[in-house]
């Protein structure tokens, strides 16, 4: 236990220096932050409860519309906005802007969650592959319509508020770095205090099967919803603070970006080792890392090393990095191994 | 919006002429995920992706001068070889895995082709001009290209000649078998890995005759993929697996539908209405399989 303490003692004082420690990459890490919790937020899907969606991208994409719209429409008016563009017609004023953002993450949060309970009874009865498709289906229908409503600038974009003009060059970077490291903190308090209740028990139940877990007297939609709704809410969350850090919002390459953040977010899972608390962490961190270099060593061919990365992770490294150190280091993980049973299964392999 | 369909009763007939033909295509596609959902038990996320590269065959004959009917048979032979070439390389090994493990194996596979594509053909919209010329039926109130025609005929000859392969070849019986029961079928002697291969590689060689009609009669881009996998994969689970003739009223139903979508929604939203039908006929169909409490399995 209290080498936990230390761990996590370490882990927030490093996330607290980190943009003072290395001040040229605070837009990487506020992105890393933003991965993390994605990935986490998919891990209660596809790790603990099985069930392997495409979809949360639905949640983060209306996250990042509505955080920006709540936030342009308190103050001016929403059409005329998105249709100036880039154009500096409206200017927010500091208070506005602050204030704006932060009603706009409220909602930003709160929708998504509504919108995964209304939609979960009707998705999260759907098994395997079909919910599998259905999600993906999902996640790229609300690109394409998005992408065709004109309030929120249809094909042509959505300019997000500018960040105003305070506190000098740095602040506008150290701001988002913080919103998105705040979320990261509450997304991980959050999901360790489920994962140590009963709640996770039963997710894992509906993964192994959900057959006996109902015959047992679970109410396993329930559990379900609940489960989908709590990572809608932190998609949303995420989405919105993605969308003031990026300051520019497209239906299909930044919203619902079922080809890359959609796929990112499985990918980062599955590479940390899905079902594990710190699995998502570790996996996006690594991603977030060898994407970085990909994108910068091999401009223009960064989707071809993508599409190799899924298949080769896939096929050579399903369990993921916790996995394989599950299986190197049994004892760390509280695991009691039998020394003769271990020696007949490697003989028999 | 656009009512245009309750006022001109002709535009219904257009709609629904074109969506037929659509559909018989779409049929196409779906059968060759059908064959390989039935046998291995893998859904193909690349599968639209196939589709648009035995396109780019047909259009680059058309660029070398060569008249693009003729992707139809050289289309589907390369696309053989890429499709048994990505089966030894990559679906081995996923294919007695989890069937998540396939789905994001090939979504891997289909985001490689789609930038590989981009690079090799570049991101234009493109279009092998046929000059087949166009028929005009009541008083040229309905326009159909001659190319659409064409495409639906070559679709029903290659489906039907497919049909009367998995009937009467050995190979044909092979895969049948190895489809009711792969176990057994081993033991009776049947190499099912070659099976496998053959499969993949068939599916692929329909992929190939799709994309190279695809490529006639409308247009084909890098990225316009995904969506035929998806109309494919609603294909299949509205008709069922081995449902031939369900397959192709479903092809056609869907294509009609497309069709009306278009011209009611706008073509903004044509897309959005194929991906929207693939959430609501599955939602639909696990709201009916509940109330026997039974799942999609």
């Amino acid at each position: 236990m209290n080498k936990n303490v230390i761990l996590y003692a370490a882990i927030l004082i490093f996330g607290l220096a980190a943009p003072f420690v290395f001040p040229a990459f605070k837009v990487q890490l506020s992105i890393l932050c933003v991965l993390i919790v994605l990935a986490t937020t998919w891990n209660i899907q596809g790790g603990e409860m099985g069930y392997n969606t495409f979809g949360n991208i639905l949640f983060y994409g209306l996250g990042m519309y509505l955080c920006a719209s709540v936030q342009v429409g308190m103050f001016f008016p929403l059409a005329e906005w998105t249709e100036s563009g880039g154009e500096k017609t409206f200017v927010h004023t500091p208070t506005q802007f602050f204030q704006g953002m932060a009603a706009g993450l409220v909602v930003a949060a709160v929708v998504p969650t509504i919108v995964a309970g209304l939609i979960g009874y009707a998705i999260l009865g759907l098994r395997g592959h079909y919910f599998a498709i259905c999600t993906l289906g999902l996640g790229v229908a609300a690109g394409e319509i998005s992408g065709g409503i004109e309030i929120i600038g249809a094909g042509q974009g959505f300019t997000t508020p500018p960040f105003p003009n305070v506190g000098g060059l740095e602040a506008r970077g150290e701001f988002f770095y913080f919103l998105s490291f705040g979320a990261l903190v509450l997304t991980f308090i959050a999901v360790r205090a489920i994962y140590s209740t009963r709640f996770r028990l039963i997710l894992n139940a509906i993964r192994d099967n959900e057959d006996k877990a109902e015959a047992m007297g679970i109410e396993t939609m329930k559990y379900k919803i609940i489960g989908w709704m709590v990572s809608a809410f932190f998609c949303g969350l995420a989405g919105g603070i993605m969308g003031g850090l990026v300051g520019y919002i497209d239906s299909t390459d930044v919203a619902f970006d079922g080809r890359e953040m959609g796929v990112f977010m499985v990918l980062m899972a599955i590479l940390g080792g899905k079902g594990t608390l710190w699995g998502p962490v570790i996996g996006a961190t690594v991603f977030h890392i060898f994407k970085e270099g990909f994108w910068t060593f091999f401009l223009g061919w960064q989707y071809v090393a993508l599409g190799v990365l899924i298949v080769v992770i896939v096929i050579y490294f399903p369990e993921g990095i916790m996995g394989w150190l599950r299986e190197k280091y049994p004892e760390r993980f509280g695991e009691v191994v039998d020394e003769a049973d271990r020696k007949a299964q490697v003989e028999l392999k | 919006m656009d009512f245009m369909v309750f006022q001109y009763p002709m535009i219904t007939v257009q709609a629904c002429l074109d969506g037929i033909l659509l559909g018989i295509l779409f049929a196409l596609i779906a059968y060759g995920m059908a064959l390989q959902w039935g046998v291995m038990n893998i859904i193909n996320i690349a599968q639209g992706d196939l589709v648009i590269l035995g396109g780019y065959i047909a259009y680059f004959m058309y660029l070398y001068g060569i008249h693009p009917a003729w992707g139809v048979i050289v289309s589907p032979i390369i696309m053989y070889f890429v499709g048994v070439g990505i089966y030894k390389l990559v679906i081995n090994k996923v294919v007695d895995r989890d069937l998540f493990i396939s789905i994001l194996a090939t979504f891997g596979i289909s985001i490689l082709f789609m930038q590989l594509m981009n690079f090799a053909f570049g991101a234009d919209v493109v279009l092998a001009n046929s000059g087949y010329g166009t028929t005009f039926l009541f008083d040229s109130a309905v326009v159909l290209p001659n190319s659409k025609i064409f495409s639906a005929f070559v679709s029903i000859v290659f489906a039907i000649g497919l049909v009367i392969y998995m009937k009467k070849s050995k190979l044909g019986r092979a895969i049948r078998a190895t489809a009711q029961n792969a176990r057994a079928a081993k033991i009776l002697g049947v190499d099912t890995e070659k099976v496998y291969a053959a499969t993949f590689g068939l599916n692929a060689a329909l992929c190939g005759v799709a994309g190279a009609l695809i490529s006639i009669t409308f247009t084909i881009h890098p990225y316009m993929g995904l969506p035929y996998t998806i109309r494919s994969f609603m294909i299949v689970i509205v008709a069922g697996l081995g449902n031939l003739p369900g397959v192709a009223m479903s092809g056609m139903g869907l294509g009609v539908f497309e069709e009306f979508a278009d011209y009611i929604l706008g073509t903004e939203f044509r897309i959005g209405s194929v991906f929207l039908l693939l959430v609501l006929i599955l939602v639909y169909r696990r709201f009916k399989l509940s109330r026997k409490r039974e799942y999609l399995k």
